[in-house]
C-alpha cells in the first residue's frame, strides 16, 4: 500500500476568494478592466519589473557598461558599508526629506485652505500655484544658484531689507540642503490641488456642530479637518517621502551638472541618487550602482511601511468596512 | 540594454548612410567650416551632428546598447576611463593609414589622450591658461607694483590681501583668485608636484607638494573673506558681458583660460586687461592645458570613416581655413581677432604668422603673442584609466576643504585612497 502526500489544505476563505476570482471573469466588465490596465501592465513588466531584475542581477557583478561581466557574490553589497560615501549621501537624503516633507506638506495645506476662502477666484489661483510643477526641474536647479547666491541673489537682499545678512546658501555647507529645501518648495503645487479637493469633502455638518460645541478655528481644524483629510496627507507623506528619497535633478544641476557647477560640488548636496548616478555613468561601476539602488529600494521600502502601520493610527477612512 | 539606450535616449547608428557625432556643436565659423570640411571628406554619406555637450550617460548607455555614435567629442581628462575599459578605438592604424604623426599635435593634447603609449584621440580644442590683471585695480596695491609674481608665494599673498575690499559682510572685489577647484594642478605644478604619476598609474594626491599647495591656496581665499563670500562674489560676476569682472573692477588678477581673451575682446575691447605668464616657484612660466579631443568610439558603424573624419576635422589645412573665416566674420564685426589656439602646432603657426594681425590694442596684442610664448611650458594631467573618478577625488578633496569641512592632508589623504584605489581597479579591469 502506498501513502501519498498530502497537500495542506488552503485556508477556506482564500480558496473561495480564488473561486470568486476566477468567476468574475466571466463578466464582460471584468475583462474589459483587465484589457484596459493591460498597457500599464505590459508597461510595467517592460520597463520597470524588467529592469529591476536586471539591475538585481548585475549587482552581483562587476559590470562596467562596456566589457564583460564577472560574478563577484556579495563584494558590491559588502563595499555599500565600507564606502564612506553612500553613509554621508544617505544621510544628506534623510536630512533633506525630514526638512522637506513636512514643510512642503504645511505649506501645500495653508495655500489649501486659502485658496477654499477665494470663492470665484479659486480656479485662477489654482492655476497660479500649479503652474511651477511645470517648470523642468533643471531650469529649478539653475533658479537655485541665481535665487541663492550669496552676493547678489534675490533671497539674501530680501534678507537685507530687514536687516539679516544671509548664509552663504549655495558653498556654506550647513546651508545647502536647506536652500535646496526651499527652492523645491515653490513646486507644491500638486500637493495643493489634492489637499484642495480633500478638504471640498469635508462635511459643513461637523464644523457647525463643532461651532455648536464651542470649538475655536484652532480646534475644528485639529479635530476636524485633520481627520478628515488624513486620508489625503497619508498619500501625500507617502509620496512626497518617496520623491525626496529619490531627489537628483535639482541637485544634480546646480552642483554636478556640466560646466563649472560640476567643480564647486562639496558633499553637503551628494545626495543618494546623485552618487547612484555617478557611481553608473561617471565611474562606470554599474555592478555596484545596482547594489546602491537595491539599497534604496530597501529604505524606501523601510519608511513606508512604517509610515503604513503609523497610518493605522492616524487615518481616518470614511469606509472602515469591507471596501468590496 | 534596450532599456538603458532608452534612457539615453537618442540613437546613432540605425541607418547604414548615416554618420553620426555626439559632443560636437558649430558654433563659430571655426567650428562651422571645418564641420563643413569634414563632411564633404565622407559625401555621400550623411553626417548628422547631434549638437550639444558630450553626456556621459548618453555615451555609455549608447556604447552598452552597440548602437554608440560614429565620432565622438569629449574632455580630454574623460578619454583614460573610456580607453581603459575598452570603449574607444585605437588611433595607431587610422593614424598609420592617414599619414597623420602625433607630433603635428601640442604635446600636451597629445599627453592627456594617450594612455599606455596608444593615442586614442585628437584635439579638437586647446585651453591655454595665463594671468589676467585688472591694471586698474593692481595700480591700488600699496606698494605700487605693476606685475603680478606668481612664484613669490608670500608676495602674492600679501597683495590678494591688499587688492581685495569688503562691505560690512560682503566682499565687494576679489584681490587675487587661485580659481581652485579646477586650477588645481596649475599651483601643484607651480609647488613642483603633480597629481599622478607620468604613466597614469600611481596617485599623488597625499604628496607634500600637493598639501602644500592646497593650504596655500584655499588661504589665500580665507584671507579674503572665505569661500562662502568668495564664491557669491564669483558667481555673480557677469562673466560674458560689458559689465564683467574686469571691466568693473570686481578682481584684481587670476589665472584664466585664452579664450576668455576673445570674450573680453568682444564684450569689452577697453578693458584695463594685463597679462601675464603664470609662474612657478622656480620663476619659470608654466602653462596648464585641457581641452577635447575626437575619439572613435568601440562599435562604431563606420570606423574607416570616422578616421577620415577626425583626421579632417584636426588637420592643419581645416584649421587654417576655419579661422581665416573666424578672423573675417569678427572684423567684419569690428571687433579684434586675438588669434586661435588649435591644438595643431602648423595650424598655429599660421594663424600666428598669417592670419592674426595686430589689433591696435595693446591689451590684446600682447595677450595674444603671450598665449603663443608659453607653449612651449605647456604641461597637462596625464591620461589615467580611472578618469572621472580620479578627478572628481582630488576636486571633491578641494571642495573639501574650501567648505571648511576637512583639513587639507585629511581630504587628500581620504582622496589619495580613493583615486588609488579606482586606479588600480581601472587597470585590473576588475571591481
Amino acid at each position: 500500500m502506498t501513502t501519498h502526500p498530502i497537500a495542506p489544505a488552503a485556508p477556506p476563505d482564500r480558496r473561495a476568494r480564488a473561486r470568486r476570482w476566477l468567476a468574475s471573469w466571466r463578466h464582460r466588465d471584468t475583462r474589459a478592466a483587465y484589457l484596459f490596465i493591460l498597457p500599464w501592465l505590459v508597461g510595467f513588466a517592460l520597463l520597470t519589473a524588467g529592469p529591476m531584475i536586471a539591475s538585481l542581477v548585475l549587482s552581483f557583478t562587476d559590470y562596467d557598461g562596456i566589457g564583460p561581466t564577472h560574478n563577484v557574490g556579495l563584494d558590491n553589497y559588502r563595499q555599500l558599508f565600507d564606502d564612506p560615501s553612500v553613509a554621508t549621501s544617505l544621510l544628506n537624503t534623510l536630512v533633506f526629506t525630514a526638512l522637506r516633507v513636512p514643510l512642503s506638506m504645511a505649506l501645500a495645506l495653508a495655500l489649501a485652505m486659502l485658496l477654499l476662502r477665494v470663492g470665484r477666484a479659486s480656479g485662477f489661483f489654482r492655476t497660479v500655484f500649479y503652474l511651477p510643477v511645470m517648470t523642468p526641474s533643471v531650469a529649478v536647479g539653475i533658479l537655485f544658484l541665481l535665487l541663492f547666491n550669496g552676493n547678489a541673489g534675490v533671497v539674501n537682499k530680501a534678507l537685507g531689507l530687514i536687516g539679516v545678512t544671509g548664509p552663504s546658501w549655495t558653498t556654506d555647507s550647513s546651508w545647502v540642503k536647506p536652500g535646496l529645501v526651499l527652492t523645491t518648495l515653490w513646486a507644491v503645487g500638486a500637493t495643493v490641488v489634492i489637499y484642495l479637493a480633500a478638504l471640498k469633502t469635508v462635511p459643513r455638518e461637523l464644523y457647525e456642530a463643532s461651532e455648536l460645541d464651542g470649538a475655536g478655528r484652532w480646534a475644528s481644524f485639529v479635530h476636524v479637518t485633520v481627520p478628515q483629510i488624513s486620508g489625503a496627507l497619508f498619500f501625500t507623506l507617502i509620496v512626497n517621502t518617496i520623491a525626496s528619497l529619490q531627489t537628483f535633478t535639482e541637485a544634480y544641476t546646480a552642483f554636478y551638472g556640466t560646466g563649472n557647477t560640476q567643480t564647486y560640488s562639496s558633499d553637503a548636496a551628494l545626495f543618494y541618487v546623485v552618487y547612484l548616478f555617478q557611481q553608473a555613468f561617471q565611474f562606470m561601476h554599474m555592478g555596484y550602482a545596482s547594489a546602491l539602488s537595491w539599497l534604496l529600494f530597501l529604505v524606501i521600502l523601510v519608511i513606508t511601511v512604517l509610515q503604513a502601520r503609523l497610518s493605522k493610527r492616524f487615518v481616518h477612512y470614511e469606509y472602515e468596512g469591507d471596501p468590496r | 540594454m534596450l532599456t538603458l539606450a532608452a534612457c539615453g535616449g537618442v540613437t546613432f547608428a540605425d541607418e547604414p548612410d548615416t554618420f553620426t557625432t555626439m559632443g560636437f556643436t558649430a558654433g563659430d565659423a571655426l567650428s562651422a567650416v571645418r564641420m563643413e570640411l569634414a563632411t564633404a571628406a565622407l559625401d555621400p554619406l550623411d553626417v548628422q551632428v547631434n549638437q550639444g555637450a558630450f553626456d556621459e550617460q548618453q555615451f555609455l548607455s549608447s556604447v552598452a546598447a552597440d548602437d554608440p555614435p560614429d565620432a565622438v567629442r569629449m574632455d580630454r581628462a574623460l578619454i583614460g576611463g573610456y580607453a581603459a575599459r575598452g570603449a574607444l578605438v585605437p588611433l595607431t592604424d587610422c593614424l598609420d593609414d592617414q599619414g597623420v604623426d602625433p607630433a603635428d599635435y601640442r604635446a600636451g593634447a597629445i599627453d592627456e589622450a594617450t594612455l599606455d603609449g596608444t593615442v586614442f584621440g585628437l584635439p579638437d580644442s586647446y585651453d591655454t591658461r595665463l594671468l589676467l590683471v585688472d591694471q586698474d585695480v593692481l595700480a591700488e596695491a600699496g606698494d605700487g607694483r605693476r606685475e603680478v609674481d606668481t612664484s613669490d608665494w608670500d608676495g602674492l599673498a600679501r597683495l590678494a590681501d591688499d587688492l581685495h575690499t569688503r562691505d560690512g559682510g560682503l566682499l565687494t572685489r576679489i584681490g587675487f583668485d587661485p580659481k581652485i577647484p579646477e586650477f588645481f594642478p596649475l599651483w601643484v605644478e607651480a609647488n613642483g608636484g603633480s597629481l599622478i604619476s607620468d604613466d597614469g598609474r600611481t596617485a599623488r594626491l597625499d604628496s607634500p607638494e600637493v598639501v602644500e599647495a592646497l593650504e596655500y591656496t584655499v588661504g589665500l581665499i580665507d584671507a579674503q573673506g572665505g569661500w562662502g563670500r568668495f564664491k557669491s562674489l564669483r558667481d555673480s560676476f557677469d562673466q560674458f558681458g560689458a559689465e564683467n569682472q574686469i571691466a568693473q573692477g570686481q578682481i584684481g588678477a587670476y589665472p584664466m583660460e585664452d579664450w576668455y581673451i576673445n570674450v573680453l575682446a568682444g564684450a569689452s575691447p577697453d578693458v584695463p586687461l594685463g597679462t601675464e605668464p603664470f609662474l612657478g616657484r622656480d620663476g619659470r612660466p608654466i602653462n596648464f592645458v585641457s581641452g577635447a579631443s575626437w575619439a572613435i568610439p568601440k562599435g562604431s558603424a563606420h570606423p574607416d570613416e570616422a578616421c577620415e573624419f577626425i583626421t579632417t576635422m584636426t588637420a592643419a589645412e581645416s584649421w587654417i581655413e576655419a579661422a581665416t573665416a573666424k578672423a573675417g566674420e569678427i572684423r567684419d564685426a569690428g571687433s579684434p581677432y586675438i588669434g586661435d589656439f588649435t591644438g595643431n602646432v602648423e595650424a598655429d603657426r599660421v594663424i600666428r604668422e598669417e592670419i592674426w594681425e595686430p589689433t591696435g590694442s595693446a591689451a590684446f596684442d600682447e595677450a595674444s603673442l603671450l598665449i603663443d610664448a608659453v607653449q612651449d611650458a605647456s604641461f597637462s594631467v596625464p591620461a589615467n584609466g580611472a578618469g572621472t573618478e580620479f578627478r572628481r577625488a582630488w576636486q571633491s578633496a578641494v571642495n573639501q576643504v574650501l567648505s571648511g569641512d576637512k583639513e587639507p592632508r585629511e581630504a587628500l589623504e581620504e582622496a589619495q585612497d580613493r583615486a588609488q584605489t579606482a586606479l588600480d581597479l581601472a587597470y585590473q579591469g576588475e571591481r
